[in-house]
């Protein structure tokens, strides 16, 4: 009986514990967008977040989608020729890096490199007392911390998934021309003239959206972040974890949306 | 100007204010003491309105502090953080004039610039520390770079958290003295905190005495040293032994 009772107990608990996460997420991001329309804007901050999310991202991003389509391009030909269906890889490629693995790949990428080192940064400023220092200086945390690192997240990874993209398609295309025999020309002709612009667009909704969520999860777990080291190093995984994990869910209902 | 009335602050079990009574009068400056721990920086924080009171009422010119507009509120104080606080981001000169580069007070960058180098020359920081970053600075610098950055705009109320924490003796008598000027000249409002007794009689028109989440002492500076209050004698003291209880 009693340890029934602890059972629901424990159950009861976590069940609160999350409704309560997701409604202050919730919270801190509708009091994100409210900040985003009202000035003042600092536009310093929205163009220094864009080059260290964007710009610094495209090494990683490149990297990434180029052995995806290299390696996507081997199983493809060997799951084709068992029904002689080789000479699809090119379109399959095209359609599997611009629908999903482009934007999906992007976002998990970037959801390492950038929710982390905002948490750490936002953190790092929440335990030093920089976002109350920034409080008495009439400068509200949300407008100087929060809405420039969203908005360029949000501009930034449409952006690098479009280039991820391109590489992505070229990686397949190296491997195609390279090892399975393809005409260059043949490739880049069907990879291009298969694709439809609703193909192109719904990817890059999707990168937006995935852009939106790394920057959020960035700046609340940093600025809720408890007191000392470890409570940086805590905001940080929780960045990453909550990220990753929103990215994945948030893609699925984006693509059976487009679907 | 400023009252705190049966302000309480608990953070989960730990009753931190448990009751704080303290009226600041405008120009005058207010020194508190009391153990590590005991609230003291917490207490500033209610007033800048960091930290919400659990309950209890702040008055700013005899009004309540909620009611308040928050930026208007807040351009009138000028805050030295405990651990100064300043922003990583930014370079010395940055961190000092960031008031004055945006926002209701911003001015032409020479101009914010010039500022900031003067208040650095008066807590006796060179040019030569402007384009240095926090990181590159020692504790006692940061202490007053954040110093100065609570003075630039020249703000009638000031907060100092420990200003003279981790500074020689001689800089310790300096900034001592800038504060006493701050106070004399500009006709500011000043909160310090210190564990510094040399600070306090150098500072003080009147010193509170904070603890167990209450004001213990309360008195004019000169009648400090003939309080017979016991909480105080043995803080001034300095004795391990007396009616405040040191966990060994
Ligand atoms: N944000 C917070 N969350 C939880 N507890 C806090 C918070 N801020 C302060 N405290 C607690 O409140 C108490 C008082 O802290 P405070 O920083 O005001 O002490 P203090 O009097 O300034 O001490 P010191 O002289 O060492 O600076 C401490 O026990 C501290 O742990
Ligand atoms: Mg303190």
């Amino acid at each position: 009986m009693k340890a029934l009772a602890s059972l629901f107990a424990t159950v009861g608990r976590s069940t609160l514990a999350m409704c309560a996460a997701i409604g202050q997420v919730a919270i801190f991001c509708s009091i994100t967008l409210s900040h985003v329309i009202r000035p003042p804007f600092y536009i310093r901050e929205f163009l220094s977040a864009l080059l260290t999310i964007g710009y610094f991202s495209l090494p990683v991003v490149g990297l990434t989608t180029l052995f995806t389509g290299g390696a996507l391009a081997l199983q493809i030909y060997s799951g084709g020729s068992r029904f002689n269906a080789e000479a699809v890889v090119p379109q399959i490629i095209a359609i599997g890096i611009v629908r999903e693995l482009g934007p999906v790949l992007t976002g998990l990428m970037v959801a390492g490199r950038v929710s982390a080192s905002i948490a750490a940064e936002v953190g790092t400023m929440k335990v030093t007392e920089q976002i109350d220092a920034l409080v008495t200086l009439s400068v509200n945390p949300m407008k100087y911390l929060a809405v420039p690192r969203v908005l360029a997240a949000t501009v930034a990874l449409p952006m690098l998934a479009a280039v991820g993209n391109v590489i992505g398609i070229m990686g397949g295309y190296l491997v195609g021309v390279a090892r399975l025999d393809f005409s260059a020309a043949v490739y880049l002709r069907n990879s291009w003239n298969f694709l439809e612009a609703a193909d192109i667009y719904s990817g890059l909704v999707k990168a937006a959206v995935f852009g939106f969520i790394v920057a959020l999860m960035g700046c609340y777990h940093g600025m809720s972040s408890d007191r000392g080291a470890s409570g940086v190093g805590r905001a940080t995984t929780n960045a990453v974890v909550s990220s990753s994990i929103l990215i994945l869910a948030s893609n699925y209902l984006l693509t059976e949306l487009f679907f | 100007m400023i009252e705190l009335r049966d302000v309480r602050k608990a953070f989960g079990k730990n009753n931190v204010l448990r009751g704080v009574d303290v009226k600041v009068a405008r120009g005058e400056s207010l020194v508190i003491i009391g153990g590590s721990g005991t609230g003291k920086s917490v207490m500033l924080k209610c007033v800048l309105g960091l930290v919400r009171p659990d309950s209890g009422t702040i008055l700013l010119d005899g009004k309540d502090i909620r009611l308040a507009k928050g930026d208007e509120y807040l351009a009138r104080f000028g805050m030295l953080f405990q651990n100064a606080a300043l922003f990583d981001s930014l370079n010395v000169w940055q961190n000092v004039a960031f008031r004055l580069l945006r926002g209701p007070s911003k001015r032409p960058k020479r101009k914010a610039r010039e500022i900031a180098l003067e208040k650095l020359r008066r807590v006796g920081l060179g040019p030569e520390t402007a384009d240095l970053y926090p990181s590159e600075l020692s504790g006692g610098m940061r202490k007053r770079v954040g110093l100065a950055r609570a003075i630039a705009t020249e703000p009638e109320i000031i907060f100092f958290d420990e200003p003279t924490t981790g500074l020689d003796p001689i800089m310790a008598g300096v900034i001592n003295d800038l504060i006493r000027e701050i106070v004399k000249e500009m006709g500011a409002t000043a909160i310090t905190i210190t564990h510094d007794m040399a600070s306090v009689r150098a500072i003080a028109d009147m010193v509170a005495m904070l603890h167990a989440g209450v004001i213990k002492w309360i008195g004019p500076v000169r009648e400090m040293d003939t309080a017979p209050d016991p909480f105080l004698r043995q803080f001034i003291e300095g004795n391990a032994e007396g009616p405040i209880k040191a966990l060994r």
